[in-house]
């Protein structure tokens, strides 16, 4: 199973733990993320969502954010899957496991992933709701602009 | 030369397409396609501010380089997880 994945299908939790998990005795932590469609967002009724990308930057970018988590806490093994496409309420969106000596580089790892991907991954998600549909739009997404990535490293450790 | 320029989110919505071919004079930037095809959708402007650049699925600037055959791409501000 790649470790950085764009995909239609259901994610899969469980296998992307097991992935993570396979060989490390001295792995002290396994700490996983999961990101859900939810029902409401600023007082709309949400129906369901769509999610695009550009999938080959998506997947370097999502690589590119491994790599970064490696850089700053050595020895942690990080996997990170993205669903695409229409994606019902309660459906997993993001799955994110990170393994570790230590749990807190656990946690990190998985806390500063979620905040990179909603940085610099070029997925976009269109909202339905109740009395119509709106493209979200958060980051310009900027890879290089060393003040995001500084941002993202302090939500992760605070 | 010619240029295979792609569009995502809203970019997409708003040209109608999500990939198109431009024809543009060399030597050429990432500006020089943006231009070409705002001159024809004036409705993207405004997205010049806020949105990233690829050439050929990895990010770039708007002054990088673009050579025939290049994919293009204009990404609105994103919004995975």
């Amino acid at each position: 199973m790649a470790l950085a994945a764009v995909t239609r299908d259901p994610l899969d939790l469980q296998a992307l733990m097991r992935d993570i998990a396979e060989g490390g005795a001295g792995d002290g932590a396994v700490a996983a993320f999961t990101g859900l469609v939810r029902d409401h967002n600023q007082g709309r009724k949400v129906r369901f969502l769509e999610y695009e990308a550009y999938e080959p930057l998506a997947l370097r970018a999502l690589g590119r954010i491994i790599d970064e988590a490696r850089e700053t806490w050595p020895g942690v093994r990080v996997g990170m899957h993205h669903r695409i496409g229409r994606l019902e309420i309660g459906e997993a969106s993001i799955i994110i496991v990170a393994a570790s000596a230590h749990r807190a580089h656990a946690f990190a790892t998985c806390r500063y992933a979620i905040e990179r991907v909603k940085q610099i991954v070029p997925i976009w998600k269109r909202e339905h709701f109740e009395g119509g549909e709106v493209w979200l739009e958060g980051a310009t997404a900027d890879p290089d602009d060393e003040k995001t990535k500084l941002a993202a490293y302090r939500i992760a450790c605070a | 030369m010619r240029v295979t320029v792609k569009l995502f989110a809203r970019l997409r919505d708003l040209a109608g397409t999500g990939e198109l071919i431009r024809e543009v004079a060399a030597p050429a930037t990432v500006q020089t396609v943006w231009n070409s095809l705002t001159a024809e959708m004036p409705s993207l402007v405004k997205y010049e501010g806020t949105m990233s650049v690829a050439v050929n699925a990895e990010y770039a600037r708007m002054a990088a380089a673009v050579h025939d055959g290049d994919e293009v791409a204009f990404l609105p501000p994103v919004s995975g997880g």
